[in-house]
């Protein structure tokens, strides 16, 4: 977390923020909305309705030129040749030895530019490694102050977007982005969230924060549009079992590991880290993350605490928390591969006592 | 915020009312709403012997455990098995329904160690 060593850092919507009667924490560095009417609340209207998250805090890096997409391919491990222009995908930057440096999302916004957004805490570690292999024919432009950024989230954001953009524009398709220029401003706009419902994010210039912000709220009231914080964030990713950098992903973990590997392509040529993941995958990962759900009745299970089985400590917990949707404790952890299997019996250690869960298969909440 | 008058309050966000030789302990208006929407509330045992300032149960919303301090020593005579059921007392009526124990005063002294209503009003202005 190299930007919280100095003084945190505001998103243009800080002020925003506090009049909306936000608690404010810092996260990576970042002063950011915990929450505002209550994390359960506004859980439940993203699940719902619609709700809007400040995400202004994360790293926006564009790669430009004829050889971004080849060069990307050799850094990332998703195939970057299956991007068309306006596409979108999942994928990881990996040490040498399959280690997370990140996980991100990599849109390309034309046929020979690409965006990448990244977690906040670790823009500078990111940017530092993408220069460090940089190539002939290859641009790269840390935007990330340039840019903020809004969520909209919820099975009532397509309404918002035809009220606002309707008369001219469709939405754009799961997983792609579209730019949308209006009198004043240029948007990007993406049919991806981190909640596992339907929705945006939305980038632009911050000089226009408050302006879009207030225009999201005033024209989703009647849908029930709320701000929502950092803790309906973690809660809504959590339910669907989607990793937290630091969290769940690290650089002592790979992507098979962390069962992610849908989005890694072992078949195309070297990329950095895929040594390591043949390797893994020839002899089999030791320890997967699974999710699993708190069985009886019990406090939340959080990030390390232990997790048994048989009466031996085989783990500690990644994440945890409550699930508003399911109204049980949830989490995720590394276990060892004979357990890391669905419907296995395990116990969380909360507190020194034992609580029983099993093992279960993603995502943990399903509409 | 609401800060009753007929209560005593300590610095850690206890309040005490006292009824005959106990006094009945929740947590006050203020904590409840730091805290947010409290989703579980592991209580002390019956019985136990508890000294001031030990940490004798735990209110936990979504986002964290945060521990209870006894603001007197004593022993616990009742604990709210109601919120078992209904963690969401604490918040809801935190000065009513939504205490947490009931402990002995075995140490009447240390009453004098917390914080009068007006104390605690600036404390946490």
């Amino acid at each position: 977390m190299t930007s919280s060593d100095s003084a945190p850092k505001k998103t243009p919507l800080y002020d925003r923020h506090l009049k909306a009667g936000a608690k404010i924490i810092d996260f990576g560095g970042w002063l950011m909305p915990v929450q505002y009417s209550g994390i359960v609340d506004e859980h439940h209207t993203v699940r719902n309705a619609v709700g809007v998250f400040d995400v202004s805090h994360m790293g926006e890096v564009f790669v430009r030129g004829p050889q971004a997409g080849a060069w990307l391919n050799s850094l990332l491990a998703n195939n970057v040749r299956r991007l068309c222009p306006g596409q979108c995908q999942y994928t990881f930057l990996l040490n040498e030895n399959a280690g997370v440096i990140d996980d991100l999302l990599l849109y390309r916004t034309a046929p020979e530019e690409y965006l990448l957004v990244v977690n906040a805490s670790e823009i500078d570690k990111d940017v530092a490694w993408l220069r460090a292999h940089l190539a002939p024919g290859v641009e790269l432009e840390d935007k990330s102050d340039d840019y903020a950024g809004l969520a909209v989230q919820g099975p009532r954001a397509v309404q918002l977007f035809e009220r606002l953009f309707g008369d001219r524009h469709q939405p754009p398709a799961r997983n792609e982005i579209m730019r949308i220029d209006t009198d004043c401003l240029t948007l990007l706009i993406a049919r991806t969230g981190y909640t596992g419902e339907d929705g945006f994010e939305i980038f632009f210039a911050p000089e226009h924060a408050a302006a879009v912000w207030d225009d999201l709220l005033l024209h989703g009231a009647d849908l029930g549009i709320k701000p929502c914080g950092l803790g309906a964030r973690d809660t809504l990713r959590l339910e669907m079992c989607y990793p937290l950098y630091g969290s769940d992903l690290s650089l002592d973990r790979s992507p098979l590991e962390a069962g992610l590997s849908f989005f890694i392509d072992l078949e195309k040529p070297e990329f950095i880290g895929r040594g390591a993941l043949l390797a893994q995958r020839t002899a089999g990962v030791s320890q997967r993350l699974v999710p699993f759900r708190m069985t009886d009745k019990s406090p939340p299970p959080r990030s390390h605490y232990g997790v048994f089985k048989n009466g031996e400590k085989i783990a500690e917990t990644a994440s945890g928390s409550l699930s508003p949707s399911l109204g049980a404790g949830i989490g995720m952890a590394y276990l060892p591969a004979a357990f890391a299997r669905a419907g296995e019996a395990i116990e969380i250690e909360i507190r020194a006592r034992r609580y029983p869960a099993v093992v279960e298969k993603r995502p943990l909440y399903r509409k | 915020m609401n800060v009753p008058d007929d209560l005593k309050y300590s610095k850690s966000h206890e309040w005490l009312r006292i009824e005959g030789p106990n006094g009945r302990v929740g947590i006050t208006d203020h904590a409840q709403a730091e805290l947010t929407d409290v989703v579980y509330v592991e209580l002390p045992k019956v019985g136990a012997k508890v000294e001031a300032g030990q940490p004798v149960a735990v209110v936990e919303s979504v986002k964290a455990a945060s521990d209870i301090y006894t603001p007197v020593s004593g022993t616990i005579v009742e604990v709210n098995t109601a919120l078992e059921s209904n963690p969401a007392l604490v918040n809801t009526d935190a000065f009513g329904g939504g205490w947490l124990f009931v402990v002995s005063v075995d140490a009447a002294p240390e009453l004098d160690q917390l914080l009068a209503p007006a104390a605690y009003r600036e404390q946490i202005a």
